[in-house]
This record gives structure tokens, C-alpha cells and sequence, in this order.
């Protein structure tokens, strides 16, 4: 039996389109899911670290080494943020020019709010973290904006943490595709390569959480700015999560980026939410 | 004798100018490879993906420019060029790359 020639060509091509539709988009591949991978980033560090409880992640390189542990809890009997902290709750109590405070800018009036920040900004399209309402707050008051990366921005934000310390993280993600766009540059920020070193944020907190780089024992990403702002004794003084993504730029010999630029503010956006739940743990102190 | 001294002659000027010292760069010559550089950093920066080598290495370009060490400041415009070329090299191919590190 023959078949015609025409017929078949036009089996063919219905069998290959049913092979194409069947084929899920290309694009489907590359949509984000945050929850399905907020709860895989979790369970890599839980597995990978068996012992652990959740909330031990917060307390970074400190959860990872027993002796470095020890000290850190004795560390805490005089902690070195405390300075900072009192500095900054006489700040945050202390009137602008205009009689007006900061708790005038925030829900709560800026009591227990850490964990909700960063958010998405729906009017303006963009990730608002603490630091950038901060600023903004000082300067709707007519006052200048702080340096985003130590002194007077730390204080502040350490007591901030301070008064939500407990709190689980509960970063949203609202409906609405440009929030879903800021968490997948953030998290593309978080494990693209770059400097001469070619370190990706992932290369230490991913891959080598608990090992040693040079004199340091590296934190796991879970958790990792749920104890911002910190004391570094490696800088011998405080500083903020803007500080914290600045320098790890330059340590891998990349030039850093301006504080607070869109890259940085959605890489805190993504690595906030992917430690959803987590409690607040900041100001905090590290090595 | 007088044939095989016209034949000796090129094969002389030859190993002369091999003797010769190397041809020391001139301040367009910096110029030139500067402009290069800089270029390609500019185009790393344009990726948001400048190294601080490579700064660092434009840096010292100038400065032995400024101290009229030709040679010197050539050849730092010509690694500056190389690690801004890494770099955008870098940044190319983590558009892509990035995914193989991603926790799934």
C-alpha cells in the first residue's frame, strides 16, 4: 500500500508540531519560583549541616565552629556593638530640625519593623531597603543623608535590628512581575562569577560555608544578613549590610559598586527572602 | 671581494639592528595603547564588571607616563587592556554561566 507523498508530508509535520507543543516553553524554564527555591536554598543548608537548627544559621561562621562559638558567647557579655546600639537609639529618639523623628517615617513607628525590610516598592518599581528609607526619611526632613556604609547608618539600623530581634524575616514578593524581576537579578547578582578572583557570592557562602579562607571561617548565605548591621573586628567598627556587599566586591578584586545601587538592592532582596523565617539576630559581631 | 662585501651588507645591517637596544616607545605610543585600554575598561564598566587590577594597572600607565617612562607606561596600558578584555570576557559568559552555580 502507497501512501501519497503530499499526505505524508503533512503527517509529518502535524507529528513534529505535536513534538514541539508537548515540549514545555523555553521560557517556563527560566521563571522563577520563590518559594519552591527559597525552600531548596534552605533544605541545601539544612542538609548540609545536619546538626543545626534553622535558626543557629543566624549567628553565620559562629554556628559553624565550636571553639569560634564558645568565644562569641563570651563575646556577648560585653558585646562590641553596644555602643552603636545606645548611639543609635538616642538618634532615632533624638527630633530632626523640623520637630519631626524617624518613627514618623516608618509603620510602628519604626519599632519591630527589620524584618519586613527590605520591600518591593510598587510606585516606584524598586526594592527599598532600611538603609534607603532611612535616608530618604532624613532627607524629607530636610537633613542630610548619612554615608551609607558605617557610623551613623549602622547605629541607627543596630537598633532597629535590636528592637526586632526575634522576629522572623517576612520578606513578600508581591504579584507583580517587576518585584519578581528585582529577586531574579538579585539572585543572579548573588551567584554570577566576577573580579580577577572570579568568586561568585555562592563560591564562599554556598560551597564553602564552615571552611577557612585565610584566617576567616566563611558563613553560610542562609541567615547571613539576618544579624546585620555588624561589629567586624576586621574592620574595628561597625558596618552595614552596604558595607558587607562592598568589600566582598573588593576582596575578590572587583570594583565595588555605589552603595545602594539597584544590583545591591536586589541581591539583599533576594537574600533576605530565601531566609524567610529565619529570626532577626542583628546588630550582630563577627571575627 | 667587492660583490661578496655588497652581499655581506644587508646580513650585516641586519645583525647590527639586532644588537641595536629596542625601540623605546614614544608618548603617542603610550597614547595609543592608553586609549585602547581604557576603552575596553570603559566597556567592562558599561557591564558593571570593572576589576580593581585593572585600575590599578591604568593607574600606573599614567603614572610612569608622567614620569616620561614610555616603555613602562606601553606596556602597563598593554596589561591593562588584557585584564579589561578578561573582564568583559567574565561577564559575557556568566549571563549564562550563573545558572550552573544556582541551588535547585
Amino acid at each position: 500500500m502507497s501512501t501519497h507523498p503530499a499526505i505524508s508530508l503533512v503527517s509529518a509535520a502535524l507529528a513534529l508540531a505535536a513534538v514541539v507543543l508537548a515540549a514545555p516553553p523555553a521560557i517556563a524554564a527560566d521563571t522563577p519560583n520563590p518559594v519552591v527555591e527559597a525552600k531548596a536554598f534552605q533544605q541545601f543548608f539544612t542538609h548540609k549541616f545536619p546538626k543545626l537548627k534553622p535558626e543557629d544559621f543566624v549567628n553565620g561562621p559562629y554556628s559553624m565552629n565550636e571553639d569560634l562559638h564558645r568565644q562569641w558567647e563570651e563575646k556577648e557579655q560585653f558585646p562590641p556593638y553596644e555602643f552603636a546600639l545606645e548611639t543609635g537609639k538616642e538618634m532615632f529618639a533624638t527630633p530632626f530640625k523640623n520637630g519631626k523623628t524617624y518613627g514618623d517615617c516608618f509603620a510602628n513607628k519604626g519599632i519591630g519593623i527589620r524584618q519586613n525590610y527590605p520591600y518591593f516598592d510598587a510606585t516606584e518599581g524598586k526594592v527599598v531597603t532600611l538603609e534607603l528609607a532611612l535616608n530618604r526619611c532624613r532627607e524629607a526632613n530636610g537633613e542630610p543623608p548619612f554615608s551609607y556604609v558605617k557610623d551613623e547608618m549602622a547605629s541607627l539600623t543596630a537598633y532597629m535590628a535590636f528592637t526586632s530581634r526575634g522576629k522572623p524575616f517576612d520578606i513578600k514578593i508581591p504579584d507583580d512581575p517587576r518585584a519578581l524581576e528585582a529577586y531574579q537579578k538579585g539572585k543572579q547578582y548573588f551567584y554570577t562569577r566576577r573580579g580577577q578572583l572570579n568568586f561568585s557570592c555562592a563560591t564562599c557562602h554556598v560551597q564553602e560555608p564552615g571552611e577557612r579562607i585565610r584566617a576567616e571561617i566563611l558563613a553560610p548565605a542562609l541567615g547571613i544578613l539576618n544579624a546585620m548591621p555588624i561589629y567586624r573586628s576586621e574592620w574595628s567598627g561597625m558596618g552595614t549590610i552596604s558595607r558587607r556587599f562592598t568589600t566582598c566586591n573588593s576582596q575578590i578584586r572587583g570594583v565595588p559598586l555605589g552603595p545602594q545601587d539597584e544590583e545591591y538592592r536586589d541581591l539583599e532582596y533576594y537574600l533576605s527572602y530565601v531566609s524567610n523565617g529565619l529570626p532577626i539576630s542583628g546588630p550582630g559581631a563577627r571575627p | 671581494m667587492k660583490i661578496v662585501l655588497r652581499n655581506m651588507m644587508p646580513i650585516a645591517a641586519v645583525l647590527i639592528s639586532g644588537a641595536m637596544p629596542a625601540y623605546a616607545a614614544s608618548e603617542a605610543d603610550f597614547k595609543t595603547a592608553y586609549a585602547t585600554a581604557e576603552a575596553a575598561e570603559k566597556e567592562a564598566g558599561a557591564l558593571r564588571n570593572q576589576w580593581t587590577t585593572t585600575e590599578a594597572t591604568l593607574a600606573a600607565a599614567k603614572k610612569a607616563a608622567e614620569a616620561g617612562q614610555f616603555d613602562q607606561a606601553v606596556a602597563s596600558s598593554k596589561e591593562a587592556e588584557a585584564l579589561a578584555k578578561a573582564s568583559i570576557f567574565q561577564a559575557t559568559s556568566e549571563k549564562q554561566r550563573w545558572k550552573d552555580l544556582e541551588i535547585r
